[in-house]
């Protein structure tokens, strides 16, 4: 530690009201490094994050940059102290176009321009309102946005989470390529992956403190994830502890059929069958109509062709509620989609099964109270901070979009990549609470981005390649190297039909 | 060029609509004239300023209740300091009662930052403190105006070289209300303020991420829209010689105006045209069926009618035009 640290924050601490959002974080970061900030949801780091950036003030810390304490009580004065974010959500103001964005934060356009072409985007039109641009295109804006101005320490949330691949990968590039000249990076990530490939060191935080800072080295994963849960972490594959199950009903009856189903452009002919007690995973490439998928089975748009049949009965969704009341229930991966962040939990969970009956009378509070508690329970809600939703973590707030379709009773549930950035110890419970509900005889239907869930909760995988179904795969052999291959479109092995629908009922390997 | 089209689509669709109306009015009242004309914009001219006072608190997210009752006491004030005192006397009224429509509308700016009452709260709030104060200085209508600011708003320009069949088409009030309208809205609209009242409309958040300064940026949308006002109290002063202190209906108008003009009422989207345009729409429907001896009764049924149909249409044509 001969040369002094870039940046350099020490006990910081941030209260709301009751509740210690951080205790005593603290963050030394070296000319040049990438440094990972890692913790479990609700450990802090947004919080930790925000405060370096200026969007919130700490109470109480001394944060040193440079060697010097600099006023960063703002993001404008954080801007000017070297400080850039690139936040886990989009940042660009939707109703302006992308040149008067730039302007807004003084950024200038020709580097933009250069940066966005490296990060992969070669095609842009600056006059286009960035609520035209496509999502995943928005965080590489963003992320040009702050390399354009050359910051001294450019801070990444969750940069890679809602990205494809390919763009991605020109991401890390280009930030191993800022700490090669000299400027240093910290970096948010849940993926190992990433981490061990782009990061030298990682601050490791739990409950609103730091527990640990380490080198990045072959093997670390266990050491980290030790510090993030403060007790060594079980890593029992759940797939291993389906062979336990012996309750989980062996070939269940249809619970839905989906047949020849087709949607605007983006879904066509798609036919495959979800039974009783399984959870059948869903994989696809970013925006391959899967989305659409989803949608359709949950009511919220209708489909162009083909055909929806629920218990042997074909229906017509019109509205999400018809799907609720066919006990079809959608939990999306966007929290904030699915709750009333205002509300309390109890309000949350309670919200689908006292509105549903078109039962607008008195609502009977002992009862949903006792409901709504035994959700709570089976979930393990942190319940800390229950009176608004908008203040537990996320990984909590995905707990409540869960448990109101148990407490509902909800048969199926429509998970749409419901561990998108949460802490890996949540991410056990969400699976082995999926198993458990499908040992219970409920359906699931699983979308994931991360390969690897699928071998961990489902019992097969359905592929899903521009709009079409390309591929089923039995668990056994949905690896991620299988699953990256029928995402793409390739075929399996000497498979001769790809393309063509594989009929469910003649795959000999549906079940384990 | 695309871009452009779609973000003036909606101004130009009202545009055509308006001179439909002046056709519609032709042909309903065939010796409509140049003296016609001068009447509806003067009628048009305290309207016209209470919307662009409401469009750019609008387009900065927020609402202002107050906008009427400030031109109120802005009138009053104008014409109780004018009544009896000398010609040279108002070219000191006119900024000092414009300054004080800017610092009153910071005051309500202030008080929604730092309150963080809503902004229909604090505005209904304030809406009674002015409509009180206009009271407190003049009880009743009354008080004057210096003959040259009356003289601003009525008659026409004479154009070197133009015949004056033209330049009777040419009111000076028009002639007014454009160049006030561009002098603060034009540098405004270029600077980097302006942007940030787009900004801050459209996503508080990512402004602030931005590094917009939220706080300052909205305090200086309710200024501009005090000003604005100010000027609509001067202009009823100035039409009427005498100063009112009761609010005249001119809130809601405006709220109607802006959202027919195409301003989202959540914030960030449109730009002053569209709101002035709508404006002289409303204004020339209320003429035309004035004209065609409907009961005034009927005729405010009529202008909701159309305000929902266009809106709704609107907003048809741009779906249709989204998703193909």
């Amino acid at each position: 530690m001969t040369t002094s640290p870039l940046l350099d924050a020490t006990g910081v601490a941030k209260r709301y009201g009751a509740v210690a959002a951080l205790k005593n974080a603290s963050l030394s970061l070296l000319p040049g490094e990438v440094h990972a900030l890692m913790g479990a949801n609700g450990a802090g780091k947004s919080t930790l994050v925000k405060i370096l950036t200026g969007a919130i003030s700490a109470n109480v810390g001394r944060i040193l940059v440079r060697g010097q304490e600099r006023d960063i009580r703002s993001p404008a004065k954080a801007r000017k102290a070297g400080l850039v974010p690139v936040y886990q959500e989009p940042s660009l103001i939707p109703d302006l176009d992308v040149l008067s964005n730039l302007r807004l934060t003084n950024t200038p356009v020709e580097p933009f321009r250069n940066w966005v072409r490296e990060l992969g985007v070669p095609d842009l039109d600056l006059r286009e309102l960035a609520r035209d641009v496509p999502l995943a295109i928005q965080r590489v804006l963003d992320l040009a946005r702050a390399l354009a101005v050359e910051p001294d320490v450019l801070l990444l949330d969750e940069m890679t989470a809602a990205l494809p691949a390919n763009l991605a990968e020109r991401v890390l590039e280009v930030v191993k390529g800022q700490s090669r000249t000299g400027r240093s990076v910290i970096f948010i990530s849940h993926r190992f992956v990433e981490i061990a490939a782009l990061c030298d060191r990682a601050t490791v935080l739990r409950d609103g403190e730091t527990v640990g800072v380490v080198d990045i080295v072959p093997g670390v994963e266990e050491r980290i994830v030790e510090l993030m849960l403060g007790a060594k972490v079980e890593k029992r594959r759940v797939t291993q502890q389906r062979a336990e199950d012996a309750a989980s009903p062996a070939g269940g009856s249809t619970r839905i059929a989906v047949r020849n189903l087709s949607v605007g452009t983006k879904l066509q002919d798609v036919s495959f069958d979800l039974k009783d007690g399984e959870v059948a995973g869903v994989v696809a490439l970013e925006g391959q109509g899967q989305d659409e998928l989803f949608a359709a089975l949950a009511g919220s748009i209708r489909p162009a062709g083909g055909t929806i049949e629920v218990d042997g009965r074909q229906v017509r969704f019109s509205h999400p509620a018809d799907a609720v009341q066919a006990g079809i229930a959608y939990v999306p991966g966007d929290r904030t989609e699915a709750l009333a962040m205002q509300q309390s939990v109890r309000e949350n969970i309670a919200l689908p099964f006292s509105a549903a009956f078109r039962n607008w009378g008195p609502i009977r509070m002992g009862k949903e109270g006792a409901t709504v508690q035994g959700a709570i329970e089976r979930l393990q809600i942190d319940t800390r901070a229950q009176r608004e939703v908008q203040r537990l973590s996320g990984g909590n707030q995905q707990k409540v979009t869960i448990a109101r379709w148990i407490a509902a009773d909800a048969r199926t549930l429509l998970c749409f990549d419901p561990t998108r950035g949460i802490d890996v110890g949540t991410k056990q419970e969400i699976y082995k609470l999926l198993r458990q509900l499908a040992a219970q005889g409920k359906s699931v239907l699983f979308y994931t981005s991360e390969l690897e869930e699928v071998q961990l909760v489902c019992d097969r995988a359905i592929v899903i390649f521009g709009g079409r179904v390309v591929d089923i795969l039995p668990v056994e052999i949905a690896d991620e190297a299988a699953l990256t291959r029928a995402a793409y479109g390739l075929p399996r092995d000497a498979k001769a039909d790809v393309g063509i629908l594989a009929d469910v009922h003649s795959d000999p390997v549906t079940r384990p | 060029m695309k871009h452009h089209f779609r973000r003036q689509g909606w101004v130009a669709g009202l545009f055509a609509l308006l001179v439909a109306l002046f056709i519609l009015t032709k042909f309903i009242q065939p010796n409509y004239g140049a003296g016609d004309l001068g009447s509806l914009v003067r009628a048009v001219l305290p309207y016209a300023f209470a919307v662009a006072a409401q469009t750019v608190v609008v387009i900065a997210g927020g609402i202002d209740l107050s906008v009427a009752a400030m031109m109120a006491l802005t009138s009053v004030t104008a014409a109780s300091m004018m009544a009896g005192a000398s010609e040279e006397y108002a070219l000191l009224v006119v900024p000092f009662v414009l300054a004080m429509g800017f610092a009153l509308g910071a005051v309500n700016g202030i008080l929604i930052v730092v309150s963080r009452v809503p902004d229909i709260v604090v505005t209904l709030a304030t809406l009674f403190m002015l409509q009180g104060a206009a009271l407190l200085v003049l009880g009743a209508p009354g008080g004057g105006a210096a003959e040259w600011l009356k003289s601003l708003v009525v008659g026409t320009i004479p154009l070197p070289g133009l015949p004056d069949s033209v330049t009777a088409w040419i009111p000076k009030s028009l002639v007014l209300l454009v160049v006030l309208l561009c002098i603060v809205w034009i540098p405004l609209n270029r600077s980097k303020l302006g942007l940030s009242i787009y900004a801050i409309g459209s996503s508080e958040l990512a402004a602030f991420r931005s590094g917009v300064p939220v706080a300052r940026t909205k305090i200086l949308a309710y200024a501009f829209a005090g000003l604005f006002a100010a000027m609509g109290g001067l202009s009823l002063t100035m039409s009427t010689g005498i100063g009112a202190p009761i609010p005249g209906p001119y809130l809601l108008a405006s709220v109607a105006a802006v959202v027919l003009g195409g301003v989202a009422l959540g914030g960030g989207k449109g730009s002053l045209l569209g709101p002035i345009i709508a404006v002289f729409v409303l204004r020339l429907v209320r003429t035309d069926l004035t004209l065609l001896a409907i009961d005034p009764n009927v005729t405010a049924i009529v202008e909701g009618s159309i305000m929902v149909a266009v809106v709704m249409f609107g907003a048809f044509i741009t779906m249709r035009s989204r998703s193909s």
